[in-house]
This record gives C-alpha cells, structure tokens and sequence, in this order.
C-alpha cells in the first residue's frame, strides 16, 4: 500500500472525509419515530378490520344504537381536538424557549387528555352496568377492544407528557428535550387522527345502521 | 398456611410442583442435559473470571457488530433445540407402523411440531438474518453505527427473552400443542386451557417488540446514515435487501402484535373475538394471522437474496449482473408479498372469486424472484469463480430453492392446493426454500463475513463436510415428503396405518441424521477455526478481494468501524476505492464521538420476561410489580441525558497504527 | 426524494441547531387556528347529520360523513403533524403513504375475504340479527 496521502491540489480523487463533524445527535429521531407511529397506525387498522368484520355481530344483544349516547361522544371528541390545538401552543411557545409558557400549555393539554379519558371511563362502566360487557358479543368485545387501545395509548401520552414536564421543569428546554417534545407532539396529534377514524365508523356509522 | 388453597392460588398463581414434568423422562433427561450443559459454561465463565468482561464489553455493548455476533449465537443455540425436535420428529415418524405407537404420545409430539416451528421461525432464522444485516449494514454504508444503538442493545435482549420463555416452558409447564401458528378454537381457553398458548403468546410479543425496534432502527440506519456520495443507487445490493426487509418488518409485526393480543383478550379476559359463540370468526385469525405471515417468510428470504448477490458478484470477481433490475425486483416482491395472504387458506371456503384472484398474485411474486435467478447466473457467466465455501452455498441455494420455488407455484393453483393443502408436499415446500433459501443463505453469510468478524477464516474441511452433508442430507429429509403429500399423507401426524409409507419416512430419517451431522461439523469447524486461528488469519481486512465497504476496514473492525467517514464515487465503492489507487490515511485522526455501553436493555428483558412468566401462570401480583418496575426502569432511562463519550485522537492514531503495521507485516507483493 | 440524491446529512454544508429544529416544526399560530377551525367544522357537521337525521338517507350520510373523517384527517396531517413532501427528505411522506396503502390493504382485503368466508363457511339463522 503506497503512503501517499491524497491532497486537494492534485487530481486525485478524495475517498474520505477529512473535516466532518459527526451526525448531530437525534438526527434519526424524528423519521424513527414517524416509523414507529406508523407501525402503530398499522395495529389500529387491524383493530378497525376487527371491529369491520364483527362489528355486526351482536349476539342478540346491544347494538351501537342501544348503548351510544352521541352527545357525550361529542364532548369527547372535542376534549381531543381542544387538547391538539393546546398542545400545538406549547409548541409555539417551546419555538420561543419560554419554558413557562410551554409548561402551561402542556399541562393543559394533560388536563384535556385526562378529562376525555374521564368522559371515555363513565361511558365504559355505564355500558358494562347495563350488561353491554366486552365478553358479551364479538362487537361488543371489537369496540371495547378498538376504543379502549385507544384509550389506553392517551393514557400512555399522558404519562409521557408528565414526565417530559418534569424533565423539562429539571433541565429546562434543552436540545433532547424539544426533540421529545416534538416527538409526543407527533403522537398525541397521531391520536386524535385515530379518534377521527373511530367516531366516524364506530359511533356515528354504528348509529346508522 | 400453604395448605389454604385461596393464598397459595393467589401467591403461585397456578403454578404448583405438578407443573414440573417429571413423570416425562425425555424431558426429564433433556432438563438434565441442558442443566448440565448450562452448568459447565457458567462454571467456565466463573473460573475465568469472564463475568465481569461479559458484562462489560458484551452484554451491555451497544456496538452493532458485538450485538450482531450475539444474534448469531442466540441463533446458533436455538438451532439446537430446534433441531433436536425435528429429529425426535423423525424418528416418531419413521417408527410409527403396524401398529405400533412410537415413543412419542400425542401430548408431547404435539408440542414437539409446535415448538419446531416457533424455535426456527423466530429464534433461529430472525436472529440470524437479524444479526446479520446488524452487523454488516453499518460497515457496507460507510457508517460508525446504528441509529438508535441503545435500541439495538434493547432489540436483542427482548428477542432473547422470548427465547428464555420458549425454554422456560420445556421444564415448567408446557408448550402449546396447536402448530406454530396457535389457530383458534383450538388455541382458545376452552380447548387449551393450560399454559402452553399463553407461552407462545408471551414469548412471541416480547420477541416481536424487539424484532419491530429494530425494524424501525436499520430503516433509520440505511436512510440517514449513509457515507456522503452513497445515493440510493449505488448502495451495496445487500443493504438494498435490509432496506426491505426492514419496511416489510415495521409493515407486517403490528399484524402479529393486534392478532395475539385479540387472542390474549379472549383467553385471559373472555372476549368473543375467536370463539365459536358470541358472534366470534375463528376464520378471522387466520385471515389476520396470515397478513403477518406471508410477510414473515420474504423478511426471511430477502436478506440471503443480499447475501447471495454479494457473494455471486465477489467469487466471480464480477459486478453484479443487473443492479438496477435486482433493485427493482426486491421492491416489487416487498409489495406484492401484501397481495398474496390468502394462498395458505385456500380451502377455508373462500370461494373461487376470491381463490383466484390470490393464486394469480401469487403466480405474478415468483417473477422477480425468477428474475434474481437468472441476474445471479448472469453473473457468475464468464467471471472467475472461486468456489470458496460462500460461494458454494450459493450453487446450492440456485439449485435447491428453485425446485421449492417451483413446488409454490404448483400450490398456487388453487384447485391443487385442495388437494395439497397441508399434506407433506407442503411441508416438504416450505422447507425447501427456507432451507434452501434462508439456512443455505446463513451459512454463505457466516462463512462470507466471518473473517471479517473475527480476523481469521473458518477452516475449509470441516466447512465442506458440513456443506456436504447439509445439502445431501436435505435432499434425503425432503425430497420423501413431496412423494407422501402426492401419496395424500397428512402432516403433523404421529402415527399411521398405510405400510407403503414407511420406506419414505425412513429415507427421511437417514436424511435428518446426515443434517445432524452437518450440524455437528459445523460446530466443530468454529471450534478448530479457533483452535488453528493463526495459520487461518487474515490481517488485509480484505480476504476475498470483496467489493464493498465493509471489506475496507480492519478484520476485526475498530470499535468506531472507520477512523474517517469514506466518501463514495460508485456502487460497488470499495472495489472503486482499490481500483483508483485508495491509500488509507494515516495521520491527521481525531476523537471520536461513541454512545456508551448500558444494562438498561438486559433489565427491561429481564423484567419482560419476568412479568410473562407472571401473565402465564396466572401470578398477578408479580405480573403488576414487573410491569411497574419496567415503566419506571424505562421512565427513569431517560433521565440519563449524558450517554455517550468521546475515543481520544491518541487512542484511534494506536489503533490505526497497529492496522498500519500489521498490514505491513502481511503485505501482499 | 430520488433515488440518485445524495443521502440526507450530506456533508458540506453545516447544520445550525436552529436550522436543523426548523425543518421539523413549521407551525404558527395561524396554521394551527386554521387547522383547528377546520377541525371544528369538519366535526360538527357529521354529528349534526347524523343527531339530527338531516338527509333521511342513511346510505347518503354514511358516505358523506366517511368524505369528512378523509378530509379531516388530512386537516390534521397537514395543518398539526407538519406534513410535506420535504419533511426527512420526503421519507416521511413516502413511509405515510406506504402504510396508508397496507392500511387499504389490510381493511379491504380483510373485509372481502371475510364477507366470502362467512357467507360461504357460515350459514346464519334466520333470527341472528344482522
């Protein structure tokens, strides 16, 4: 192997990087997780396949226009989109590193996210206390199954959000930091798309039939 | 107190001493072998003071060559375990004649098939084409890592896990007895009411967490990670396949992660998903179950099609016949693979509109597998071939998977596949292009990038006899199975009254042996490899005149893969590199930036599997205390903001001349 | 995003904290009022259609409030999530419409598959109700 170093003044050609700086820590961050949301949309759409295959399947027993009360279901979905916009504030104020203006939005934000869970509990435990349980019939088991998992993943949010507001409160708006925040960003709006999907064809569509 | 039964139920769950199958001497005897085995390693690892070393270096590495050796070796040893159910599958099958009922009774045989299925599908092929891509992928794109090392460390764990779970079941309780794929009724609490489905479904959604992490990790890896000058298409053609494959992973194990945890609901909570009441469609798992799975077998498939191209290109001392078009040809198959689910469900009853639109998709994906074919035979034409053993795997695979590509052709005709639908043509079928394909495929990687791994090649003879009696015993195990489907024999049976059969099941047998001893050679290679290392070694780096990346770098490569971040001109850029007069630089180095090693992945596997264990045997308590010990481990993994550091220039400027010297030392002239 | 384009953190040029943090969030408040307003909208109609029976035809409704739910949903992609085909080099886009397709995929398939199952593989009694 000869010891000649490639210089710039020469033609010939360079095959390494001399001054590079290393790729900036969290540069995948974002695409990674834009993947793994879509993984996740990928187990709500068996779920919703689930739900259109047994959805019909009563049993004998209640059918959606027995057990949804579209008001209610109303005032959830705007707790969700009400937690979108204020969530989308505290980005706006995390934009300007006002470290108290985005914890106060992000805490909104969770106080919506616990009220729609709330909303989502009462309606749950009333339909099972009129005898509408999952183990019922394979609808009744399809829809406990697709809105609970929903449910379950604003739960997971919730926590998230909890604890990246006190790493945030720790160590202020770091660099990490914002890259978490924009990620539960792309998570909790990924949600009320779900939502979307789910008071569309489940209750509205099951109020229908 | 321990003999009220309320506290004990709610201590132990439904654990008791009558979970221990000690009235079951094969397994009894199988316990005592792999505690002794088990035993002797660990009495090792302590007299060698090797505990703290492994801690360190290997177990807690986020370093994608040590956790792509790791895989392997997962592999490896599930191989055996493996491999031991098929050949007690064997010799059931070859005795069970004229009456008599062979050794096996039908609760264990029926574990036996269900564990061999599960053990080779996801505890052998996927850590190895895992361990694989992880290893080679970052060095062919001229990259230091992964993106998300910590996740990788994390990815391997849990796959490990799932294989302690799959273990764990051998010796308490028991495995389930429906086939790999647990379809309902059968897998559903009222006809399984015992543990062995619940292991199943714990073991393969601890695996499958780790296998979707590290989907998402190498797709992130191959997409921003690339060497400047590294378009898309001029990436080696096997990270093309791990492109792909990895799409196909995050794309297909949500499926399997929704389907097992519907039929979770219906066993631990009583939901009506499955069942034959209540509005249930057992029909529906299968339909959902095998969205997964026919994506599944092309996540195993793609990375040997890599591995094959690579290796044709190199030992014909050629370029790839066709890049453009093998590229295209593994993105049609990564699509069409969606398209075709339903061709192992012919006969539920779909009916023939639906039957033939899937047999003509199924028909249209062996296109551009054909197409591979004949670009690697293009190929090999006119070039110089070396039939150094990776390259005589690759003979075997384009022979041997082209006979079982052909065999799934004949079964996508559906009106044949009524009459071959789970007999052991199929059976015969799918080994064939998984063994000819995926194993062929392994052991051309192994043999292949080895050297790279390790510093010195696999020595040759015990390489051959391996080789040899792999392929020829292959042909003795399968080629019987396709004569008995035509004959009509059922599979996943254990006994049987037609004495026209035994002749092939015995054929069969002989052929299983001569596998067991390719495997046995195999294991004795790596130990006289290592043993005769020094006259093996090879200290270029480049021991095959290689034409990719990876082959740039020093064997075994520093811990940060390269000093400095090689700059691409053209596919194939080592070959360009050595081509256009490359000299490796050899001052000028400076620190760099490295991710730090972490026990964070071992203890959320630990308490994975922990908390599995809990769910299976129905211990809720310790269910609930690992599960919150696993969120707040992993909540509290994020506090640690500072998890990396710097290699000091002086550090790389001594192992860069050691490289130096050493290629000094063993200068080609 | 082509398939000849150099790989995304191309060397030569120097990525600034602030520009790398740029190219991921590009709301404002006005795109996120506007989004939101939207969304509002989008949302009330159905569930006024549907409270109120407004069209008298089931099938009619269903449709339009199904054309709804698309529309809001790319409201929320684009007004909330950021979506364009620059974000990652147009990866983003490309892994969003890749799982948009399996999702197609998975839903139709899954539904016509099991329509032909059950009507051929289980005859129901007559006084299931459907």
């Amino acid at each position: 192997m000869s010891v000649a170093v490639a210089t710039p003044q020469t033609a010939e050609p360079v095959f390494h990087v001399v001054d590079e700086h290393a790729h900036p820590e969290g540069a995948s961050t974002m695409l990674g997780f834009w993947l793994y949301l879509m993984s996740d949309c990928l187990i709500f759409a068996i779920l919703f396949a689930t739900y259109g295959v047994l959805g019909a399947n009563y049993a004998a027993g209640p059918a959606p226009k027995d057990l949804f009360d579209l008001k209610l279901v109303a005032v959830n979905t705007a707790m969700l989109l009400l937690s979108s916009i204020t969530y989308g504030f505290a980005m706006l104020e995390m934009a300007r590193a006002r470290v108290g203006a985005t914890q106060l939005w992000l805490g909104i934000t969770g106080l919506f996210g616990l009220a729609f869970l709330g909303i989502e509990l009462y309606e749950f435990a009333h339909m099972i206390h009129e005898g509408a349980t999952p183990q019922r019939s394979a609808f009744l088991s399809s829809f406990f199954t697709l809105v609970g998992t929903h449910g379950l993943h604003v739960t997971f949010g919730i926590v998230w959000l909890v604890t990246l507001m006190v790493q945030v409160a720790r160590t202020g708006l770091i660099e990490a930091n914002r890259r978490r925040l924009m990620c539960l960003s792309m998570f909790w709006h990924f949600l009320d798309v779900v939502w979307i999907g789910v008071f569309t064809f489940v209750y509205l569509l099951g109020t229908l039939r | 107190m321990f003999t009220n039964p309320d506290i004990v139920k709610a201590i132990f769950g439904r654990l008791s001493l009558e979970s221990l199958p000690l009235h079951e001497p094969i397994v009894v005897l199988a316990f005592i072998g792999t505690a002794l085995g088990g035993a002797a390693v660990a009495a090792g690892i302590t007299y060698f003071k090797l505990w703290g070393y492994l801690w360190r270096e290997w177990f807690t590495t986020v370093d994608h060559k040590r956790i792509g050796i790791m895989y392997m070796i997962l592999g490896v040893v599930m191989l055996l375990r493996g491999f031991a159910d098929a050949i007690m599958m064997r010799i059931q099958q070859a005795m069970a004649f004229n009456g008599s009922e062979g050794y096996l009774n039908a609760h264990h045989y029926d574990q036996i098939f269900t564990a061999h299925g599960v053990i080779m599908i996801f505890f052998v092929a996927m850590p190895m084409v895992t361990g694989l891509m992880n290893y080679v992928v970052p060095l062919q794109i001229g990259a230091r890592d992964v993106s998300f090392p910590f996740l990788n460390n994390f990815s391997f764990w849990m796959t490990t896990a799932g294989a302690v779970l799959v273990m764990i079941s051998l010796f308490v309780g028991e495995f389930a007895r429906t086939g790999w794929l647990a379809y309902p009724p059968l897998s559903n609490i009222g006809y399984s009411p015992d543990v062995g489905v619940d292991y199943y479904i714990w073991s393969l959604q601890v695996a499958g967490v780790g296998t979707l992490l590290s989907g998402v990790n190498l797709i992130c890896t191959i997409v921003k990670l690339r060497a400047p000058g590294m378009t898309m298409m001029r990436m080696p053609i096997f990270t093309w396949t791990s492109l792909c494959t990895n799409i196909l992973i995050v794309a297909s194990f949500p499926v399997l992660t929704a389907v097992l945890a519907l039929l979770t609901l219906d066993r631990y909570v009583g939901t009506n998903f499955f069942t034959n009441d209540f509005g249930g469609n057992p029909m529906m798992y299968v339909n959902l179950i095998w969205i997964w799975g026919h994506p599944e077998v092309y996540i195993l498939i793609l990375p040997a099609f890599g591995i094959f191209s690579e290796v044709a290109a190199t030992f014909s001392g050629k370029r790839l016949f066709g890049y453009t078009s093998m590229v295209y040809a593994t993105v049609v198959i990564t699509i069409l693979s969606y398209l075709v689910w339903l061709h192992h469900f012919f006969t539920m009853g779909s009916g023939a509109s639906v039957n033939s639109f899937f047999g003509i998709t199924t028909m249209i994906i062996s296109i551009p597998t054909g197409a591979k074919m004949f670009n690697w035979l293009f190929t090999m034409y006119r070039g110089r071939i070396r039939y150094d053993l990776p390259m005589m795997w690759t003979v075997a695979f384009m022979l041997t998977f082209v006979i079982g590509g052909m065999t799934g052709v004949l079964l996508a005709v559906p009106p044949a596949d009524f009459v071959l639908h789970n007999s052991l043509f199929l059976v015969a079928h799918f080994h064939n292009v998984i063994i000819g394909g995926v194993v062929f495929g392994a052991f051309a990687g192994i043999a292949y990038w080895f050297p790279k791994a390790f510093g010195f090649k696999l020595d040759v003879f015990w390489g051959k006899v391996s080789f040899w009696c792999w392929v020829v015993g292959f042909y003795f195990a399968f080629m019987p199975l396709y004569v008995l489907g035509l004959m009509g024999v059922t599979r996943r049976l254990r006994v049987f009254d037609d004495p026209s059969y035994q002749i092939w099941f015995a054929i069969a047998a002989f052929g299983a042996f001569l596998v067991l001893i390719g495997i046995v050679a195999f294991l004795i290679q790596i130990a006289v490899s290592v043993m005769r290392r020094e006259q093996l070694r090879d200290v270029t780096g480049d021991p095959w005149n290689g034409r990719t990346l990876e082959w740039a770098t020093s064997s075994p490569p520093p811990d940060y893969n390269f000093a400095f971040t090689p700059m691409v001109r053209d596919a194939d850029a080592w070959w360009d590199m050595k081509k256009h007069g490359y000299s490796r630089p050899l001052g000028g180095f400076k620190p760099i930036h490295i991710p730090s090693n972490t026990g964070t992945g071992v203890i959320l596997a630990g308490l994975s599997t922990v908390m599995s264990f809990g769910l299976i045997w129905y211990i809720w308590w310790l269910a609930a205390l690992s599960f919150i010990a696993l969120l707040a481990v992993a909540i509290g993994h994020t506090f640690n903001y500072h998890r990396d550091y710097h290699i000091p220039a002086d550090e790389v400027v001594r192992v860069e001349d050691e490289r130096t010297r050493l290629l000094a030392a063993g200068a080609r002239p | 995003m082509t398939l000849n384009s150099p790989p995304v953190d191309a060397h030569g040029h120097d990525h600034g904290h602030e520009a790398h943090l740029a190219a991921h969030h590009h709301g404002t408040l006005k795109s996120y009022l506007i989004g939101f307003g939207l969304s509002v909208v989008l949302t009330a109609i159905p569930f006024w259609l549907v409270m109120g029976d407004v069209l008298g035809n089931k099938q009619a409704t269903g449709l339009v409030i199904m054309a709804f739910a698309a529309v809001q949903i790319v409201v929320h992609m684009i007004y909330f999530l950021h979506m364009t085909t620059a974000a990652e080099e147009g990866w983003t886009m490309m892994a969003l419409i890749f799982t948009i397709v399996m999702v197609v995929i998975a839903l139709a398939g899954s539904l016509w598959v099991m329509h032909h199952l059950t009507t051929n593989m289980m005859p129901a009694h007559d006084m299931i109700r459907r």
